[in-house]
């Protein structure tokens, strides 16, 4: 018969020992960062397929959430006549939420699933190990470029994918609702603050950040063949969304949570 | 070169210990290779003749146990500090494991380009020339390591390795995948190239021809520990149950596969 709390335990110290590992993980190639060779052609190279590639799909998901945001605003602000706060609640509900949480999301689920695949299949025919025998640090060669080039590209998606946003919201409200271009724009303009735009990067580069390191650690460390790369990946992508959604919440309370 | 240095093992493995959880996979693990000597270790799938020699390059780190390549200490080695070291290896992997993304010719020349900075175009010299060392034509430093046959990526996974000329080359189950004549032909290119740079080399393999093929001397690795070595000539005679056993390819004998074992 097994005992309930040896179940609960295990599961448990389980839990603290993969958060472990991967805090180690994490920490030795932050400290890789500042320890050349760095290889810029190759952070360029995933600048690339993380950000340009990137753009189509950020750039559709970002025009059509910031539709239906003014959409359901307009609806809601009709029935005690606030139909004017439309602007204003979607360029604020875009660039301090959507904007870098929904850009972050669609670029976990196409980069961090990638770098696991790729990392992974590299792992298990002995690609990384080739390169310890090559003298190139594996880490410095594999991990760090990814983490550099997603923690400098994010930010650049999510302002295009808040511009975007807000400009799905601008079609609709004046398209289909019947605002005004003109003051559509100058409301958004005046609610719009510096800050909301600086949370924003630094949400995007916090989320690159988990992108790039998820990838890189579930397939750095997948094992067992092809099975293996499979359920990396599936890691990768199902982690670094949690962690996306739970450093937003984190970043917001932090910097939003005194405002009243 | 003084008489004393000449007889100084170039890598030496001193009661290696090694264990993934409660898998014991090095149990006391003894090995000494000369200067310019080829050693082969033989033994079954999951042995440890894998663990052993990534114990060597730094991959793992033994739980204790002494190791020692051209005089120095590693097991306490940072990554760092073992680079100079691993600059006098190179190793030609199982699958060859070469890397996808960029061409043959690349991969010949990454050491060279990345561990030692050198420019792309003399690089690029060596490593059509290696890969005419063995027996590729230039024009197969262009194509896409997927493009090429299992033979082919070995034959380049070996020019990547004697890339940089290094002092020390391991081999791991060279010839594993390959046809009986394609492995023969491997196994002539081995000892060729490492006769030219005068190498030291350590092999692990189940493939007795190959074994008979490139070594000078030959151990047995059984249950995590060396249980026989000698001179390739002395296998036959080893009067060793376990070598005799291993080199015929009996099923009968002191080794048991442990498959069916609950």
């Amino acid at each position: 018969m097994t005992n309930p709390f040896a179940t609960i335990g295990r599961v448990f110290i389980s839990a603290l020992a993969e958060i472990g590992r991967l805090s180690r993980f994490a920490a030795i190639a932050t400290v890789h960062i500042a320890r050349p060779p760095i290889y810029w052609r190759l952070a360029l190279q995933q600048m690339w397929l993380i950000g340009y590639n990137s753009l189509p799909v950020v750039g559709l998901t970002a025009l059509f959430t910031g539709a239906a945001l003014a959409q359901q605003i307009f609806v809601g602000g009709s029935r005690f006549n606030a139909e004017s706060v439309v602007p204003g609640v979607v360029v604020i509900a875009i660039v301090r939420e959507l904007g870098p949480v929904l850009g972050g999301l669609m670029v976990a689920g196409r980069v961090s699933s990638a770098m696991a695949a790729e990392l992974g299949t590299m792992r298990v025919t002995e690609q990384i190990d080739a390169l310890t025998t090559l003298s190139t640090d594996p880490i410095n060669y594999l991990v760090v470029p990814r983490l550099i080039a997603a923690v400098l590209t994010l930010p650049l998606l999510v302002l295009v994918a808040n511009i975007i946003g807000v400009l799905g919201g601008f079609i609709i409200g004046t398209e289909r609702l019947g605002l005004n271009a003109g003051t559509y724009l100058q409301v958004t303009a005046d609610f719009l603050e510096q800050a909301d735009v600086v949370s924003s990067m630094w949400k995007a580069a916090v989320f690159g950040f988990i992108i790039a390191l998820m990838g890189s650690y579930h397939g750095y460390n997948s094992r067992g063949g092809a099975q293996g790369v499979g359920k990396a990946t599936t890691n990768a992508v199902v982690s670094a969304f949690i962690m996306i959604l739970l450093a937003n919440l984190i970043i917001t309370v932090i910097v939003f949570g005194n405002q009243v | 070169m003084t008489e004393e240095n000449k007889n100084k093992p170039m890598i030496k493995m001193d009661n290696v210990h090694k264990s993934f959880g409660p898998k014991k996979v090095l149990q006391g693990f003894d090995l000494s290779i000369a200067k310019g000597k080829s050693l082969v270790i033989i033994g079954g799938s999951g042995t440890g003749k894998s663990v052993a020699l990534k114990c060597i390059l730094g991959i793992l780190k033994p739980d204790q146990g002494s190791i020692t390549v051209d005089g120095a200490e590693i097991t306490s080695l940072s990554n760092r500090e073992l680079k100079p070291i691993l600059a006098k290896i190179g190793m030609l992997f199982q699958g060859a494991a070469l890397f996808d993304s960029i061409p043959v010719w690349q991969n010949v020349a990454f050491g060279l380009i990345q561990g030692k900075g050198m420019n792309k175009q003399d690089a690029r010299e060596i490593a059509i020339e290696k890969l005419r060392r063995v027996g590729l034509t230039p024009d197969v430093g262009d194509l896409s390591p997927a493009e090429l046959s299992g033979g082919m990526q070995k034959r380049v996974g070996l020019a990547r390795a004697i890339a940089s000329e290094p002092e020390i080359i391991f081999f791991d189950e060279p010839t594993t995948g390959l046809d009986p004549i394609m492995a023969d032909v491997i196994n002539d290119l081995i000892v060729e190239c490492v006769q030219e740079l005068g190498a030291t080399t350590l092999s692990i393999t189940h493939d007795m021809a190959s074994a008979r093929k490139i070594a000078d001397r030959i151990a047995m690795l059984y249950q995590g520990q060396i249980i026989w070595e000698g001179d390739k000539s002395e296998i036959d005679t080893s009067g060793n149950d376990y070598v005799d056993q291993f080199i015929h390819g009996r099923a009968d004998g002191p080794i048991q596969m442990q498959l069916l074992k609950p």
